[in-house]
């Protein structure tokens, strides 16, 4: 089974967010970057479809400056076999997930491929729409929250278990389709120690936006960032014991915040 | 003032608060508010819209409506908005609008905000203001296409009653089937009647101080005691270590939640969690360690053992409710 | 001289360093409780190539070399230093890498460099450590077979190998003291092995600690490191010359490790309405802490270059494994006094850190046992 899996190097999940002096980004300094969370899920299911075939090749594909190729290395180095890197600083510097959907449809376009794994979202900017943008590009159907996958013997469709409110929902799709890989599909592997040896004799193509022919404008734009308003420690409820401390605060939300 | 267009979301035979809460703020920003509702026998729900402000309801109803597709739901959705011709869509960011937004987004061939937590108008333009990095940082965000959409996330607006006009208008649409490529086998709810997490009111979490799976039943009681509005959370560790589903974990790579009361029970505060709850109204922390970091953002704090707190509060709680 | 790190051993600390924080991180606390050996943990980091990563590629290892053993060494210290300890899992097997036959590279060393197996060295005894010539262990030749007799103590892995090399006497009548040992590989299973694991260490409690009888032990000839007797007492030199850097990199990751939660807990803590990092006292303590760290760490990427390019150099090797053990054991001290009470309890890290970090100045040779090897050279 081919697939093709879209990554986006972020920020780790620990990180302190700074943002710069211009208001307009974070303080990109110090940050340690790593491969998308819901994308390594991605990773893991590709390869693991991959191993139940017992044939096929897993791609890689990511958008971003030259830092990216540690993440996609990252990814080769778990077991993926080959990458695309669209590497464009500028372009990536303002593409929100419209441009970010357009340039990985025109790098997928000619891959071969049976499912697109994206992540649910990237945990940067959180949006979670290039999975339906590159869904409505590429003309193909998309399921997103996916946490559970079969594919049929004859590679023609799948049986998905996608999160809902409350529950999941069973759904079957004809392949070729995009899911987005939702916590609970897998466990990610590590990347073992042979892998990191092998990850840098895997091919990588290094593309420009203009290489694959995609000019498009955002068509949202991020006036200004800011932090949230720092939250004050508020005051600790005292008591004899255990069970006074609980009825102050019982108390604390009637009266004070009224919640009760 | 451009017009509004909003999709009101029908779950479990009612129509989702998240829905009428946007419904209240596109009264509130003024110019026309349209709503469309889609579903099966949804009918007899659209005339509640109009009690928040929606001055003309569109019905999409009809079998092929009765589980949600988002194929089958963005072509009518489409075909209402290519009707009434909006300057700007709002949704509301639950987890059916998270999937059915940006696929709708993109059939209209413009790009859309998520999540949003606040709005404001600057001429015909909205500017949003929206969560990055789970709420570690916020952006200002202003859409270039027509129209602009949003998904607004629950519990940002408050529900106002003030009537709209009101009129009721069934639609007809031609659903092109050879599009609609997933079939829907099978939905599976649980039966607990509970909110989910990134909707409710009050959220009661558990995280690794709970010591086990078994004691989440405490929180849930809790929870109960307060009311429908009130659900079970958990942190990354208690769901990591197997305790809780997944669908229960806020934090960054969880929920985002903002609920108006917030009960963090046996959980540290790792920055993850902190930034998934931080926007909460009011929160309470209970730990025994008092140098745990979730007290550095709690309004109320208890430094004792979880276990001897939440069952006697759970008491006086009933006894405030009476 | 190239200060910088190839992409493969950035890549190697990353996945190293994950690899420690999520599986070490939720049972460091217990394991040090229960005195328990952690086997799962071993058997997945073996899976992914970290147990034995510095064995040649073409005897079953990463090939990573020393120096990447002990950048793995350092991530996984940096977490807990008892359960790091399961990169130990090749232990004695350095001794048959540097000195066995090709037939012995082969049996043993893909064995514990994919997780057939865990080894031993078993060197020390209860009236023999830092002066290892002084080993009483016997080994008569009877036969096709060597009949072992004996006791040896401390050894790491002792209740957890299925096999250990076994530092022996063969030749008490050769007029060199140096040249009546040999190392003979014994399986843990043989008949006459009593092994029995020594409770109640002060810290690195999730690694294993065993007294070893041998009684009549049976092994045959070819168990004989290396093809001829008498080179036991060089053998285990130079088995030391390789695991005290790795024993100075366990040094660099634990401090760091005391650090970055001492970093953590004086932003949070508060004290007189202000966090105590604001205060000039706390941030001498955390400069003093990377000064010694980084000072470290550098000797160790020195000792560890040196050791792959065959250029041993002892005395260096002394002085990186003293530094590093004094830098453990002052960072681990820096680390309680900074959480103040709070060190001094289980639930933090640090009071681990601190009872952990002693062993650093004492196994693979004392400290005082270096100051000597360093001195002796100075004055010669």
């Amino acid at each position: 089974m081919n697939t093709v899996v879209c990554m986006k190097q972020v920020p780790d999940t620990e990180t302190l967010i700074k943002i710069n002096a211009e208001g307009t980004g974070i303080v990109t300094e110090g940050v340690k970057w790593v491969m998308g969370p819901y994308d390594e899920y991605g990773v893991e299911e590709a390869l693991q479809q991959k191993e139940k075939f017992k044939a096929g090749k897993v791609t890689i594909v990511s958008l971003g400056p030259d830092r990216a190729i540690e993440a996609i290395r990252t990814g080769l180095a778990m077991g993926a076999d080959t990458a695309v890197h669209i590497n464009d600083a500028a372009f990536y510097e303002k593409a929100d997930p419209y441009a970010t959907a357009s340039a990985l449809a025109a790098a997928i376009k000619d891959l071969e491929y049976d499912v697109i794994f994206c992540g649910k979202q990237a945990i940067d900017d959180d949006s979670g729409q290039v999975p339906a943008i590159l869904g409505e590009l590429l003309g193909l159907p998309v399921i997103t929250q996916v946490i559970k996958l079969e594919v049929a013997d004859d590679k023609s469709k799948a049986t998905v278990t996608r999160e809902v409110e409350g529950g999941h929902a069973i759904i079957d799709v004809p392949l070729p389709a995009i899911l987005t890989a939702q916590k609970g599909l897998n466990e990610p592997r590590y990347a073992s120690l042979p892998g990191i040896m092998k990850a840098k004799k895997k091919p990588v193509d290094v593309k420009t936006v203009a290489d694959l022919g995609v000019s498009v404008e955002p068509m949202t734009v991020i006036k200004e960032m800011s932090l949230p308003p720092a939250r004050q420690a508020g005051k600790i409820i005292e008591g004899e014991d255990a069970a006074e401390k609980a009825k102050a605060l019982a108390k604390a939300l009637h009266e004070e915040a009224k919640l009760i | 003032m451009p017009g509004i267009l909003i999709y009101a979301e029908v779950q479990k035979g009612e129509i989702k608060k998240g829905s009428f809460e946007v419904t209240s703020k596109a009264k509130e920003l003024g110019g026309e508010v349209s709503a469309c509702i889609i579903g099966s026998g949804v009918e007899a729900l659209a005339p509640e819209l109009a009690k928040y402000g929606a001055d003309k309801i569109y019905v999409v109803d009809g079998p092929e409506f009765e589980k949600y597709e988002p194929e089958a739901y963005v072509q009518a959705f489409a075909q209402v908005a290519e009707k009434v011709k909006p300057g700007i869509i709002f949704t509301s960011a639950t987890a059916q609008g998270k999937d059915f937004t940006p696929a709708l987004a993109a059939r209209l061939k413009v790009g859309s905000i998520s999540d949003c937590v606040d709005l404001s108008m600057s001429g015909d333009k909205a500017v949003a203001k929206r969560p990055m990095y789970a709420g570690k940082a916020y952006a200002m965000v202003e859409a270039v296409g027509n129209p602009q959409v949003f998904s607004i996330r629950p519990n940002s607006f408050p529900v106002n009653e003030s009537a709209g006009a009101g009129a009721i208008e069934k639609v007809t649409v031609n659903l092109d089937s050879s599009k609609i490529k997933t079939m829907v086998k099978s939905v599976e709810i649980a039966a607990s009647e509970e909110p989910d997490q990134t909707e409710a009111e009050i959220i009661v979490s558990g995280g690794r101080g709970m010591k086990g799976p078994e004691n989440f039943k405490m929180l849930e009681d809790l929870a109960h005691t307060f009311g429908p509005t009130a659900t079970t959370g958990a942190s990354r560790a208690a769901v990591d270590a197997g305790w809780r589903d997944h669908a229960y974990q806020v934090g960054q790579t969880g929920k985002t939640v903002s609920p108006n009361l917030y009960i963090a029970c046996g959980i540290s505060g790792a920055i993850q969690h902190l930034a998934g709850m931080g926007t909460s109204k009011v929160i309470v922390a209970i730990n025994k360690d008092p140098e745990a970091p979730i007290f550095t953002k709690a309004d109320f704090g208890v430094v004792d053992d979880l276990f001897k707190v939440v069952p006697p509060l759970t008491e006086e709680v009933k006894k405030i409710k009476g | 001289m190239d200060f910088e790190l190839t992409d493969e051993q950035k890549m190697l600390i990353e996945t190293a360093g994950d690899f420690a924080k999520n599986e070490f991180t939720p049972v460091a606390q217990d394991l040090d409780r229960e005195e328990k050996y952690p086997m799962e943990i071993w058997k997945k980091a073996s899976e992914l190539g970290l147990i034995g990563a510095w064995i040649p590629e073409e005897y079953g290892g990463a090939g990573v070399g020393f120096f990447g053993n002990a950048l793995i060494t350092e991530q996984f210290s940096k977490v807990d230093l008892g359960i790091s300890l399961i990169i130990a899992g090749t232990f004695g097997c350095e001794s048959i890498y540097w000195g066995g036959t090709e037939e012995q590279k082969k049996k043993y060393l893909p064995l514990v460099a994919q997780g057939g197996a865990i080894s031993a060295g078993a060197f020390t005894e209860p009236d023999a450590g830092t002066d290892v010539a002084g080993v009483r262990t016997r080994a008569v030749k009877d036969g096709d077979d060597y009949v072992i007799n004996g006791n040896k103590m401390f050894i790491t892995n002792g209740d957890v190998c299925d096999f250990m090399v076994t530092l022996c006497v063969t030749n008490p009548e050769n007029e060199k003291r140096y040249k009546r040992q040999s190392l003979i590989i014994v399986e843990s299973d043989r008949k006459g092995v009593t092994i029995t694991k020594i409770h109640g260490k002060m810290g690195i409690r999730a690694s294993d600690t065993a007294e070893i009888s041998f009684e009549d032990v049976r092994v045959p000839r070819e168990n004989l490191v290396g093809t001829s007797e008498g080179q036991g007492f060089y053998q285990a030199m130079q088995f030391f010359d390789t695991t005290r850097i790795m024993v100075a990199a366990q040094g660099v990751g634990l401090a760091q490790g005391a650090l970055d939660k001492s970093i953590d807990y004086v932003k949070e803590r508060k004290a007189f309405g202000a966090p105590i990092a604001t205060f000039q006292i706390t941030q001498q303590k955390l400069a003093e802490m990377a000064i010694r760290i980084e000072a470290t760490r550098n000797l160790v990427y020195k000792s560890a270059c040196y050791l792959d390019q065959g250029k041993v150099d002892p005395i260096l090797n002394a002085i990186t494994k003293y530094y590093a053990g004094e830098t453990a054991v002052f960072c681990a001290n820096y680390a309680v006094e900074l959480h103040g009470g709070y060190g001094y309890i289980d639930e933090y890290d640090v009071q681990r850190f601190y009872r952990d970090a002693k062993i650093l100045q004492i196994y693979e040779g004392t400290k005082e046992a270096e100051v000597l090897t360093i001195a002796r050279r100075l004055l010669t």
